[in-house]
């Protein structure tokens, strides 16, 4: 994704990436960056919590319009309200992805 | 705060992003100056989380990724704004999409930008705003060639001046 980004902006379109994580999105050279703490799957919030998303986007966009210079990162300033282990848990898909599934039977093969 | 990005990975994953820098070739700086207010700015939304209408639309391709785990449907979707939440599915085989149905703006904040948009923060919104599938192939090669050139050409045509996009 913050590739995607890279490319959109240099075609000239200002990108803004929010993402679970932002170290990875420095990394990779994304021109903008919102970090959340947040679940995968979540990038702006709890579902129903208006007002949790509204603080993530109007920060993305804020940023989006004000950063002065490339790979500004700002990070939102609140943790996930459910307890970790059970917001660990939730988000992860119901059975493993195929990539993973294979990796495991390569560990065990 | 400073976030820890790593804090919801499996432990075991964490080398598979830690570490690795830029993509070949991506690491000059790149710079679109936000020319205007964002009051004056027609802003777009992209998300990766699979997001794709029930009706009229194809969900991304889970059995090819099935059949080759190395590969992910790199296909794009327009999601019109006016969308409402129970006309959207969900496909994609790396998150758990329960809450994603329950309330689509975790990841696709179409009526939180309206109403920034009614209270003037921001100008206005696009028609029609984006998805995709995250998992792709290590090079993004199917997004360079295809996905990249077609998302920018919809962004011009919907005179888009931002993009907020959010990985899955």
């Amino acid at each position: 994704m913050p590739v995607l980004a890279r490319w959109i902006e240099a075609a000239g379109t200002p990108t803004v990436v929010v993402t679970m994580m932002p170290s990875v999105a420095e990394e990779r050279r994304a021109p903008r960056i919102v970090g959340v703490e947040f679940p995968f799957g979540h990038a702006f919030g709890m579902p129903h919590d208006r007002a949790m998303q509204r603080g993530v986007l109007e920060l993305a966009l804020r940023l989006l319009a004000g950063a002065s210079a490339f790979g500004t990162r700002v990070d939102f300033d609140l943790e996930w309200p459910l307890p970790f282990r059970e917001a660990y848990r939730a988000w992860q898909p119901k059975e493993p992805s195929p990539i993973v599934k294979k990796l495991l039977a390569a560990r065990e093969g | 705060m400073q976030v820890d990005s790593y804090r919801f990975l499996p432990r075991s994953f964490r080398p598979l992003y830690e570490g690795r820098g830029a993509f070949p070739g991506e690491s000059d700086p790149v710079w679109a100056p936000f020319a205007k207010r964002l009051a004056d700015s027609r802003i777009a939304l992209l998300t990766s989380a699979g997001i794709h209408l029930k009706a009229g639309q194809p969900a991304f391709d889970l059995d090819g990724e099935r059949a080759r785990p190395e590969w992910g449907d790199p296909t794009w979707r327009v999601i019109a704004a006016s969308t409402e939440p129970d006309a959207i599915g969900v496909a994609h085989l790396h998150i758990n999409e329960d809450d994603l149905l329950a309330d689509p703006e975790i990841a696709l904040p179409m009526r939180g930008l309206d109403q920034l948009v009614s209270e003037g923060v921001v100008g206005s919104a696009v028609g029609e705003h984006l998805a995709v599938m995250g998992y792709q192939d290590r090079g993004l090669d199917d997004w360079r060639r295809t996905t990249a050139p077609a998302i920018l050409e919809h962004l011009r045509a919907q005179e888009a001046d931002g993009l907020v996009l959010a990985p899955a």
